[in-house]
C-alpha cells in the first residue's frame, strides 16, 4: 500500500499558464447528471456491503430508484429549458434497463461517460483484469446503446484500484473524474503514454454532499453553487476554470428542489458571454490539443523550481 | 452485577483539579494583560498544512495507532476521494488563502506535518517568504500521539519532525499543535526538551497559562468553537453563519477587553475546507471586517504568547 499515489504532480495554483476556453470564455462549465442503477440483490463485496439492512433493503434501493421515474424527467426538462447538456455519469447497465433514458439524454446530444455497470459493483476485490473487463464492457454498452465512444470515467460508487487510472489510459479514455485536488484540469503521470486528465467534478458541491452530508437545505444548496460560479469565474480571469454541478436526480429532481435549482441555471447562463457551457468531453478534447503541453511545460519547470529550494 | 469497591472511592476529590499539570485560576481573577498599540484583541489564525497518506498503515507510522486524526481517510483503499479532496486545500485553497492574507496584510501561524514541508518546497518558501510562523505538527496525520504509546517511539517522532521541519522552513519554530490534537502522558516533556515554548492542543481556556513540569510551557487558546472543518463540514453549518458567529466572538470580546484586559480570537484554518471556491469570499470578507475596525492586533502564536509572559 502506498502513501501516496503518485497519479500528478504537484502544481500550485498561483502563475499557472492561461487558459482561455473557446471564444475567449473564462470559465468552462459542464452539469453531470449521475444516472445510477443500484440492485436490489447485488452479490456480496468483500470490502463493502451495499445496503445497510438484509435484502431486500427497500426503502434505500426505491429512494435512488425514484431517479430513474421521476427526477431525471424533471431535470431534462429544466435542462432544456436553459439549453443545458447534461454530460452523463452513466451506471451502464442503464442502456439494458431503461434505454428509454439514454434514447432522451442521446438525442439531445448529451454525453456519456462511465460510471462502472452498476452503482453497487465496486471495484474492490477486482483483479486488474476483472476491473479492465469492467471498463470495457461499460464502453461497448454505450457505443452499441448511442454511438458514442465514451471518453470519460467515474468508477462506480467512487471505488477504486491501484490500477483504475492506468486501465484509463489504456482504454483510450480521455479525462478522470476521480480525483478532486484541482479546479482546472491537470495531466496524469500513466506508464502508457497518453494525454489523460483529471476533469473538475466538485465532489464537494455535488447534491449528494450538500443534502445528505451537509445538511443543507435547497435554498442554501442554490446560493453555495452561485456563489461557488462567482469565485470561480472571478479567477477564470487569470487562468480559465472549470465548474461541474454533479448531480443526482433522486436528489435535485425532488419537488421541493428542483425548483430552486431553476435559479442556478438562471444565474450560469446569464453570464454565457463568459461562460463556456458545454460538455465534459468538449473539455477534455479542447484541452488535450490546445492546454496540455503548456500544462506539462509548467509543471515541469515548478518541479525544477521546487527541486533547487 | 457489582462494580468494585473501588469504583465508589475517590482519592482526587480535592480542592483544584484531578491532575497536577496546571493550577484552576478564574480568567476574571487574572491581572489583565495590554497589546502592542493598545489594541483590544489580538487576532490570531493558524491554517494547517496537513499530509494524510492514502495508507493508513504505511512504514512511518505507530502500528494500529487507536483512532484516525479528522479528516483522515473514510473508504477502503484507495481512498483517492478523500486523499485529493485533502491534497486540494495543500495546491488550490492554500493559496487563495495567502492572496487574502497578503491583501489584508494579515500574518498566521501554520502548524505543519513535516512530511509536507519535505514534499512542497515551494509552499513553504511561499509561507517563509511573507514571515508567516510555522508550528511543529507532528510526522504526518497518521503519526499520532496518545496514552499509552511507546516514549521511545515519541521521543524519535517529535525530535525529527521538530528537527525535519526546523530544516524546511529556517525557522525556530516554538509553537505546537499535535496531529488531531492529542497528547499522551509525555508528550509536554519531550516538546519542552525540544525547544517547545508554547502548545495549542488544550481547549479550556480564552487566554495563554502555563502548563506542565516547572510552568515550562504556555498553553494558547487555540479554540475549536469556530474551527472551519468542525462547523462548516463536520456540523453541515453555512458560511454566513460560521462569518456571524465570528463577528459575535469578535463583538463580545472587544467589549470584555475593556474591563478585563487584552483578550484573543483565534481562527483555526483548513485550506481544504475554507479554501473551496465557494468558500473563500466569506473568510475574505470575515477578515476585512475585523482588520478594518481597528481594535485588533494581528500577531502570530510566536509573539502573542511572547507579548503575555513579558506580563506575567
Amino acid at each position: 500500500m502506498k502513501a501516496d499515489p503518485k497519479l500528478y504532480d504537484y502544481w500550485p495554483y498561483l502563475n499557472r499558464p492561461k487558459i482561455t476556453w473557446p471564444g475567449g470564455k473564462k470559465l468552462a462549465f459542464w452539469v453531470a447528471p449521475n444516472i445510477e442503477f443500484y440492485e436490489l440483490y447485488p452479490p456480496p463485496n468483500p470490502k463493502r456491503t451495499p445496503w445497510p439492512r438484509p435484502l431486500p433493503d427497500i426503502v434505500p434501493y426505491s429512494y435512488r430508484d425514484h431517479g430513474n421515474r421521476v427526477g431525471h424527467w424533471r431535470l431534462m426538462e429544466l435542462m432544456d429549458k436553459f439549453a443545458v447538456r447534461g454530460s452523463v455519469s452513466l451506471s451502464t447497465a442503464i442502456c439494458q434497463h431503461h434505454p428509454d433514458i439514454i434514447e432522451a439524454c442521446n438525442e439531445r446530444n448529451w454525453e456519456f461517460f462511465s460510471h462502472g455497470i452498476y452503482n453497487t459493483r465496486y471495484t474492490y476485490g477486482m483483479s486488474r483484469a476483472q476491473e479492465d473487463a469492467m471498463i470495457k464492457d461499460s464502453i461497448k454498452t454505450v457505443k452499441e446503446a448511442t454511438g458514442q465512444r465514451v471518453r470519460g470515467y467515474l468508477a462506480p460508487a467512487l471505488t477504486h484500484s491501484e490500477h483504475t487510472i492506468e486501465l484509463l489510459a489504456e482504454n483510450e479514455i480521455w479525462y478522470s473524474c476521480d480525483l478532486f485536488q484541482d479546479d482546472q484540469p491537470q495531466p496524469l503521470l500513466t506508464k502508457k503514454k497518453s494525454k489523460l486528465i483529471s476533469m473538475p467534478y466538485s465532489l464537494e458541491v455535488n447534491d449528494h454532499y450538500a443534502f445528505n452530508v451537509y445538511g443543507q437545505s435547497s435554498g442554501q444548496y442554490a446560493d453555495l453553487l452561485k456563489r461557488h460560479f462567482d469565485q470561480l469565474l472571478l479567477e477564470g480571469e487569470e487562468s480559465g476554470t472549470v465548474m461541474c454541478i454533479p448531480l443526482h436526480a433522486y436528489l435535485i429532481g425532488r419537488a421541493h428542489r428542483i425548483g430552486t435549482f431553476a435559479e442556478v441555471l438562471d444565474h450560469i447562463t446569464r453570464h454565457k458571454d463568459e461562460v463556456w457551457v458545454t460538455t465534459a468531453a468538449e473539455i477534455a478534447d479542447y484541452y488535450r490539443d490546445n492546454c496540455y503541453d503548456a500544462a506539462l511545460h509548467n509543471i515541469s519547470d515548478a518541479n525544477r523550481l521546487a527541486a533547487k529550494i | 452485577m457489582t462494580l468494585p469497591k473501588s469504583y465508589l472511592e475517590y482519592p482526587k476529590r480535592n480542592n483544584g483539579m484531578d491532575h497536577n499539570l496546571y493550577n484552576y485560576s478564574n480568567l476574571f481573577k487574572r491581572a489583565p494583560v495590554t497589546w502592542p498599540k493598545n489594541k483590544n484583541v489580538a487576532l490570531w489564525i493558524t491554517v494547517a498544512l496537513e499530509y494524510f497518506p492514502l495508507a493508513l498503515n504505511h512504514e512511518t507510522t505507530v502500528k494500529s495507532p487507536p483512532f484516525k486524526a479528522p479528516g483522515n481517510m473514510v473508504t477502503p483503499y484507495p481512498d483517492y476521494r478523500t486523499y485529493t479532496a485533502r491534497e486540494y486545500g495543500n495546491r488550490v485553497g492554500i493559496y487563495r488563502i495567502l492572496k487574502i492574507f497578503d491583501k489584508l496584510g494579515i500574518k498566521a501561524s501554520f502548524p505543519t506535518n513535516t512530511v509536507l514541508a519535505k514534499r512542497y518546497p515551494f509552499l513553504i518558501r511561499e509561507i517563509a517568504q511573507r514571515d508567516h510562523e510555522f508550528i511543529g505538527h507532528g510526522t504526518d496525520m497518521n503519526a499520532l500521539h496518545f496514552g499509552g504509546m511507546d516514549e521511545d517511539v515519541e521521543r524519535k517522532q517529535i525530535k525529527s519532525s521538530l528537527k525535519g521541519l526546523r530544516i524546511a522552513t529556517g525557522q525556530d519554530v516554538s509553537g505546537w499543535l499535535s496531529p488531531a490534537r492529542s497528547e499522551s502522558e509525555n508528550t509536554l516533556s519531550l516538546l519542552t526538551k525540544n525547544y517547545i515554548q508554547y502548545v495549542c492542543d488544550w481547549a479550556n481556556d480564552d487566554m495563554p497559562y502555563l502548563i506542565g513540569q516547572a510552568d515550562k510551557l504556555i498553553v494558547m487558546p487555540h479554540t475549536m468553537e469556530l474551527d472551519d472543518r468542525q462547523l462548516l463540514v463536520n456540523l453541515g453549518q453555512n458560511e454566513k453563519t460560521w462569518q456571524e458567529q465570528i463577528l459575535m466572538a469578535f463583538d463580545f470580546l472587544h467589549r470584555e477587553s475593556k474591563v478585563c484586559g487584552g483578550r484573543i480570537l483565534h481562527l483555526s484554518l483548513t485550506p481544504s475546507v475554507i479554501g473551496q471556491a465557494w468558500r473563500i469570499k466569506t473568510l475574505h470578507d470575515t477578515l476585512e471586517i475585523l482588520m478594518q475596525t481597528g481594535w485588533v492586533w494581528n500577531a502570530t502564536g510566536g509573539q502573542i504568547a511572547t507579548e503575555w509572559k513579558a506580563q506575567q
